[in-house]
């Protein structure tokens, strides 16, 4: 199969597509468009199991690359490497426990289906896109579904949080817009890698620029950066700019909530790893520390907003923050153990977030609110989903043995090599998101029983229990056996940082020449 | 040779053959009788004009000394021309017989305006220009003013009038300047005469030359006419109004600023800057508080212009193509959203409100979509087709450097997106009001839904205009 990546991409908006030719709304046709649905995206997850097969986790260079002609001098270009390939596998992992979440939607079913369809295709097309235009449209993409998805089938200021979730990520983009476009302009071609000229072997211009009047270090190289930092930062999300996270994960329904945190959040971080440290290394170099100072912050500040929240969903929208900011931090650690810690912790992340998303929305069907206050003593009526919520409580404290830890491990490694004291301040982080996470579960989970609207509450169904049934397995596999993943991504990850550390040895600023020539 | 010359504008002249004769033809049978057939007629002939000179056209020809150019540049305009003014009549067929404006005049000043269309497209001379210029506009000012006996109509029609000749005024100026100082009135005269480093008399000429074509392109400072005339004309008008005649107008603005001016690329590159920025963000801005879908898109006209603007200002063979392939996208999308608006009814009665568009989704899921997708290509979000008109004039801006106005441009089309997303967020999240009717026949149907299509099929290989448009802007750049 040598156009396996284009098959896994599209198979879901094909069905999308399928699905939307079937007439009628009533229950048959509502059911129809589900099964359809569950069976698009387990059919897809299958048949990206042969793209884990075929990956070769030793070749650094990408693979099952596959190319044809497109406009403008751009190609359609898709292939993974080590860095993207799990990201593709916790998509099309994802969404059939995502569309078994939301079994007992009623409004406007075929749609809402079709929406996350689509919006799988986009989020996978970002991970295997080889060219530079090519992966903006599909990262832009992916804001109409979940634009649709917040706003039709959100909670109450669902119009609020899709317009702020749209308008925002979509301002941070337009910038990384006009960088691609630059890149484009200087390096004369839009492939990422893997061609002969190639934007990752590409030396993009450090000579410090003179900016009316401001002196730039790092000079083009920073100015690129800094356009796909406002993109990324957004995405991921990054403080100060997360605001739009809570409100779009608090109204966003559960799949919504799922998809989001789990999936959406990551293209932050792959854009980090796939542009950011590669193609600008010097600027990445220069700027390393500011963004380990916002990602500290993140970790400390939002875990302490997260302690405070009444709604359960924002909580865990607030520890997502912080949980990202390990991410970064680890990322611009620019060593083995930050970059490997901070792919573990994305997919951690991916699994744990969205358990726990998922664990809101268990309840929330039920008694319709999210209001940590309305609940307590659930353990007496639910104690399956006590056992489940806490294995994920646990696995987003980074309890060892379970994949949360083996993330904050490895980038609190990483970043300790690099800088002890933002290691000695990330490292309280731990003990913050112990407080808000066991708090959150005492206050919901344990007490007693004595709110009459919980007696007669009802333990998780069948269906329920087989959607958390992989994602504990996985979140245990990847606490016990980290190197399933660390084995796939080293590798790449070894080849990104030597290429990455020879170019910031290379680079001579300025001021030292001058000083030298002087 | 006289011949030659002649089957040069053997298309103009067929279809001014046509509107005398049928103009001749609907007086004697009286009445309206003829105006049905007419309308078809034209249609039919504008899209054999558009394929015999799509087709059959090449090189480059000039007739009657210069003055009439017939080269890539001009076929792609003309093409465009006359393909969208096709479709606004065919989807405008409907709503006019419906509300009883199907008269036999409107297909005639409709192809004596796309004559000056062509006439404009093809110029060579600033006599030309002129000509052609005016054959569009009196025509347009009087489909403007089509509904007679309504206020708002022959306001429009009068106002579009006023300024209209106000506007042609500077343009005379500008020209009359632009002759003083060269010389000669023909294009290829004219850039001798400015060379590398033009006179100041010959500047001068530019700017008034260029203040009355951001006129026509309706461009911000010039477009204080195109939110009223486009409310109040009748919906086609008002869809004509935003295809054809940008085009051409647009067409003509590469035209000169590049066979006349095509030396002094410095000078003219700062004025289309300009207006390119303040229409982007005149247009952006000034829509978010519209209540009327057409005053919305009256605005978003603006705002594309500024878009188009900023691939031109380039100055470059990229530029030119890239503003080309922005208009053809534009066109496209402008005809879909159009043949929607002119099948917006209540009761019977035609609403233009946005807030009508109230839970449309729930009721007619598909027609929705189809508008969800225009409006999200309007805003310039992949992976639909407007993305890749904005990606083609800010590759052309970035590269002839002009970072600024790339980055201008992005951050305008945020604050548009959010207006075209309101349109959205009334269809989708809406709660359900009284609504539309959610009757449409088949002609605008058809004409709304293949433009969602084409939003959607068009990323694959954009039908292959890119190559056209190159070819285009290729004979006019040299």
């Amino acid at each position: 199969m040598d156009n396996i990546l284009s098959i896994v991409t599209f198979l879901p908006a094909i069905a999308a597509i399928f699905m939307g030719v079937l007439k009628g709304d009533d229950p048959a046709a509502q059911r129809n468009a589900k099964w359809l649905a569950l069976a698009a995206t387990s059919a897809t997850f299958l048949v990206s199991l042969a793209i884990l097969f075929q990956f070769d986790p030793n070749d650094t260079g990408f693979q099952m690359v596959e190319e044809s002609e497109w406009l403008f001098g751009l190609s359609y270009r898709v292939g993974v490497d080590g860095i993207s390939v799990l990201f593709v596998m916790l998509t099309t992992f994802l969404m059939p426990l995502v569309v078994a979440a939301c079994w007992n939607v009623t409004h406007r079913v075929k749609e809402y289906m079709m929406a996350l369809l689509i919006l799988e295709t986009l989020m996978l097309g970002v991970f295997v896109a080889l060219d530079l235009v090519l992966f903006y449209l599909f990262f832009e993409g992916g804001l109409i579904p979940m634009f649709l998805i917040i706003g039709i089938w959100g909670g109450k200021d669902r119009i609020y949080a899709a317009f702020k979730f749209f308008l925002y990520t979509f301002l941070g983009s337009v910038l990384m817009l006009v960088a691609m476009v630059a890149m484009y302009i200087d390096a004369g071609t839009s492939c990422i890698g893997g061609c002969e000229v190639s934007l990752l072997t590409h030396q993009f211009g450090a000579g410090t620029l003179d900016i009316a009047g401001v002196q730039v270090v790092g000079g083009m190289q920073t100015l690129l950066f800094l356009a796909f930092f406002a993109s990324f930062a957004v995405k991921m999300p990054m403080w100060p700019v997360h605001t739009w996270l809570p409100d779009a994960h608090v109204q966003a329904p559960t799949a919504g909530s799922v998809v989001l945190a789990a999936i959406l959040l990551k293209m932050g971080g792959y854009g980090f790893l796939r542009f950011s440290l590669p193609m600008f290394p010097v600027a990445s170099d220069l700027l390393a520390e500011f963004v380990m100072i916002l990602s500290v912050i993140a970790i400390i500040y939002t875990s302490l907003v997260a302690m405070m929240q009444e709604d359960m969903k924002k909580l865990i929208a607030y520890s997502s923050v912080a949980h990202m900011g390990y991410v970064t931090m680890g990322i611009f650690a620019a060593n083995q153990q930050g970059i490997d810690g901070a792919i573990f912790q994305m997919l951690s992340h991916g699994f744990v977030s969205g358990a726990l998303f998922l664990c809101v929305g268990v309840i929330y069907d039920r008694m319709h609110t999210r209001d940590i206050d309305a609940y307590g003593g659930l353990v007496v009526r639910m104690p399956a989903y006590a056992a489940v919520f806490m294995l994920f409580t646990m696995a987003n404290v980074g309890l060892p043995g379970t994949s949360g830890f083996v993330g904050e491990f490895l980038t609190l490694i990483g970043i300790f090599k690099v800088n002890t004291w933002i290691g000695v301040l990330a490292a309280t982080g731990v003990i913050l998101s112990a407080c808000y996470a066991l708090w959150l579960y005492r206050r919901v989970v344990f007490g007693d029983l004595i709110k009459e609207s919980l007696k007669s509450i009802t333990d998780m169904t069948t269906r329920e229990r087989a959607i958390f049934a992989p994602l504990i397995a996985m979140t245990i596999l990847l606490g016990v056996y980290p190197s399933l993943v660390t084995d796939a991504i080293g590798p790449s990850v070894e080849a990104l940082i030597g290429r990455y550390e020879v170019a910031v040895e290379s680079f001579v600023p300025d001021t030292a020449v001058a000083a030298a020539e002087e | 040779m006289i011949s030659t010359d002649l089957s040069i504008i053997a298309p103009e002249i067929l279809l001014a053959v046509f509107a005398m004769a049928g103009l001749v033809g609907a007086v004697y049978s009286g009445r309206d009788a003829l105006s049905q057939l007419l309308t078809w007629a034209a249609a039919l002939l504008f899209v054999a004009a558009a394929l015999y000179i799509g087709l059959t056209g090449e090189g480059t020809h000039t007739a009657f000394g210069g003055i009439f150019v017939d080269d890539a540049f001009s076929r792609f305009a003309k093409v465009a021309v006359l393909l969208s003014a096709a479709a606004v009549l065919i989807i405008s067929q409907d709503y006019l017989s419906r509300s009883d404006l199907l008269r036999f005049e409107y297909p005639i000043l409709v192809t004596l305006a796309v004559i000056g269309m062509m006439v404009m497209v093809s110029a060579g001379d600033l006599m030309t220009l002129y000509m052609g210029l005016e054959l569009q506009s009196l025509a347009l000012y009087v489909v403007a003013a089509l509904r007679r006996d309504n206020a708002r109509s022959t306001e429009a029609g009068l106002k579009y009038f006023v300024l209209g000749a106000l506007s042609s005024g500077l343009l005379l100026y500008g020209a009359s300047l632009t002759y003083g100082y060269a010389g000669t009135t023909e294009f290829a005269g004219i850039i001798e005469a400015a060379g590398a480093d033009a006179s100041i008399g010959l500047i001068f000429g530019l700017v008034f030359l260029c203040a009355g074509f951001a006129f026509k392109v309706s461009a911000a400072p010039f477009h204080m006419w195109t939110p009223d005339v486009y409310e109040g004309s009748p919906t086609p008008v008002t869809a004509l109004f935003a295809t054809a005649p940008k085009v051409a107008a647009m067409a003509l603005f590469a035209r000169v600023v590049h066979d006349a001016f095509g030396g002094v690329v410095g000078d003219w590159q700062q004025i289309l800057a300009f207006l390119a920025v303040v229409s982007m963000f005149l247009g952006a801005i000034a829509a978010i508080g519209q209540r009327d879908i057409k005053r919305l898109m009256a605005y978003s006209s603006i705002s594309h212009m500024g878009y188009a603007l900023m691939g031109l200002s380039a100055g470059t063979a990229q530029g030119v193509e890239s503003m080309l392939v922005y208009m053809a996208i534009y066109v496209v999308m402008n005809i879909g959203t159009f043949a929607f608006i002119l099948s917006m009814s209540r009761d019977g009665r035609h609403v233009t409100e946005i807030d009508a568009l109230n839970g449309f989704a729930t009721k007619e899921p598909l027609k929705a979509l189809a508008i969800l997708c225009l409006m999200f290509s309007l805003a310039g979000v992949p992976p639909l087709l407007g993305f890749f008109g904005k990606y083609a004039v800010l590759l052309a801006a970035v590269d002839a450097g002009l970072g600024w106005l790339a980055v201008a441009g992005v951050v305008a089309s945020v604050i548009g997106a959010f207006y075209y997303l309101r349109i959205v967020y009334y269809m989708y999240f809406g709660e359900e009001t009284e609504g539309l009717d959610g009757r449409m026949t088949t002609l605008p149907w058809l004409g709304l839904v293949a433009s969602a299509v084409i939003m959607l099929v068009g990323i694959v290989n954009l039908f292959g205009i890119e190559g056209l448009a190159e070819a285009a802007a290729a004979t006019l750049v040299r």
